[in-house]
């Protein structure tokens, strides 16, 4: 592979695996939803989220060209190959938690894929298209929720801005670029990450303020997931979710 | 549709707009825009196919259906393709397909001047396919399927879905 599209594969794994591990995540609330309806919201959003993932790994796999589909490169690498943020894997606590997880990343999202509705790279820009309406519906949901809870009673309010605090240091990675993203972004084929963060914080801002809840201040941010080091939580996750492919190679429905 | 279609082209449609979507049995393929073009080259049928929702697990059992359809009508040789662009969007479902929509029981996507307004936060009125009052409510903007949004009728008191803009 020639160096820009060594850097486009791994922003691919990057994005899709956001996508996959935030979509299993989300899934584990099925049947677990506090009501029906945010069940039915929450597995909603992981089906979209699992299907932009495939969306983006058949891609990657298709520019590496080394034969790998995108069940291979979802099922068949380990925690040091994963390029997701850190915040995605976060276990989902009580619902203000998954609430303000889902929050903080879907604003990040659909700022991102509005940015890459216009990449100069044609497939990546097709699949931003098709995305970026589906997560619209995503950060809607999500900014209600943060409102409604932090607006709410005296209990959910703390909650929520318990949740709101616990996750901030989480956001600070959302916006490091690296040097090939850099180069990546100079040819017009991915985001403009400074100004993604401006607007993130503005939007935040804006859906905090009108729940009466306070912007986190803390300085100090954790790093690594986009460079493979993730917290202890990832490895439990592809346990689970890529078992059967590793008990038995290639079964199929 | 530009230019004249060939007679395959034809009939590879008319096969098409036999295919039923598996959650909404009552509405075709057709009729909900899935079909993106059928393209006859040099006697190979070319089918596009786009999936509504980038998770939809309908979009597989579309595919093989559409295989079905093709190999039972004797129309080999065909190459179905899924695409992503033009991105699908509920504009494309066909006024027939809206009307069978509603019939069914499903609000059919409202119109762009409403879905502009809802872009900009605002409550969209969204028509009762029971009773037809326009007094609803959205109890969930996910609904059944990725495609649907969960309402109900202050006026009849039913739920119902509603096919959601996209």
């Amino acid at each position: 592979m020639t160096a820009t599209k060594e850097s486009l594969f791994d922003f691919l794994l990057h994005l899709g695996d956001n996508a996959l591990v935030l979509g299993h995540r989300l899934g584990e609330w099925c049947g677990h939803g506090p009501v029906l309806e945010q069940d039915i919201a929450m597995t909603n959003i992981a089906l979209d989220l699992i299907g932009q993932s495939r969306n983006y790994l058949d891609y990657a796999g298709a520019l590496e060209g080394k034969g790998r589909d995108e069940d291979v490169l979802a099922y068949r690498r380990d925690v040091l190959d994963f390029k997701n943020f850190l915040i995605v894997e976060q276990p989902n606590g009580n619902f203000a938690s998954t609430i303000a997880r889902q929050f903080y990343f879907d604003a990040w999202h659909l700022l991102v894929l509005q940015q890459l509705s216009e990449s100069k790279d044609e497939r990546l820009r097709d699949i931003a298209l098709k995305s970026v309406k589906e997560v619209t519906y995503h950060h809607r949901w999500s900014s209600e929720w943060v409102i409604r809870l932090g607006d709410g009673t005296e209990e959910s309010h703390d909650k929520m801005q318990h949740a709101i605090d616990d996750f901030w240091m989480f956001t600070g990675e959302m916006f490091e670029q690296s040097e090939d993203e850099a180069e990546l972004q100079k040819d017009g084929m991915i985001y403009d990450a400074p100004a993604v963060k401006e607007r993130w914080m503005a939007e935040v801002k804006r859906v905090l303020d009108e729940a009466g809840l306070k912007m986190p201040e803390a300085e100090w941010m954790q790093s690594g997931g986009k460079t493979g080091f993730h917290s202890e939580h990832l490895g439990f996750i592809l346990a689970e979710m890529q078992f059967l492919q590793r008990a038995y190679p290639d079964a199929e429905w | 549709m530009v230019g004249e279609q060939t007679s395959l082209e034809t009939k590879a449609w008319d096969v098409l707009d036999k295919v039923e979507d598996p959650e909404i049995p009552v509405i075709s393929i057709v009729d909900l825009g899935i079909v993106r073009s059928v393209k006859d080259i040099e006697g190979h049928l070319h089918v596009d196919i786009t999936p509504t929702y980038s998770g939809c697990p309908a979009t597989q059992v579309i595919e093989d259906s559409v295989n079905d359809a093709l190999h039972h009508a004797k129309m080999e040789p065909f190459t179905v393709k899924t695409v992503l662009s033009p991105a699908w969007s509920t504009a494309m479902i066909s006024d027939s397909g809206r009307s069978k929509l509603e019939a069914y029981g499903i609000a059919p996507p409202a119109d762009e001047s409403s879905d502009k307004l809802a872009l900009m936060g605002e409550e969209r009125q969204i028509k009762c396919p029971n009773c037809g009052s326009h007094d609803t409510k959205m109890v969930s903007q996910f609904g059944s399927t990725p495609c649907k949004a969960h309402f109900k009728c202050n006026d009849c008191l039913e739920p119902f879905d509603y096919f959601k803009c996209l």
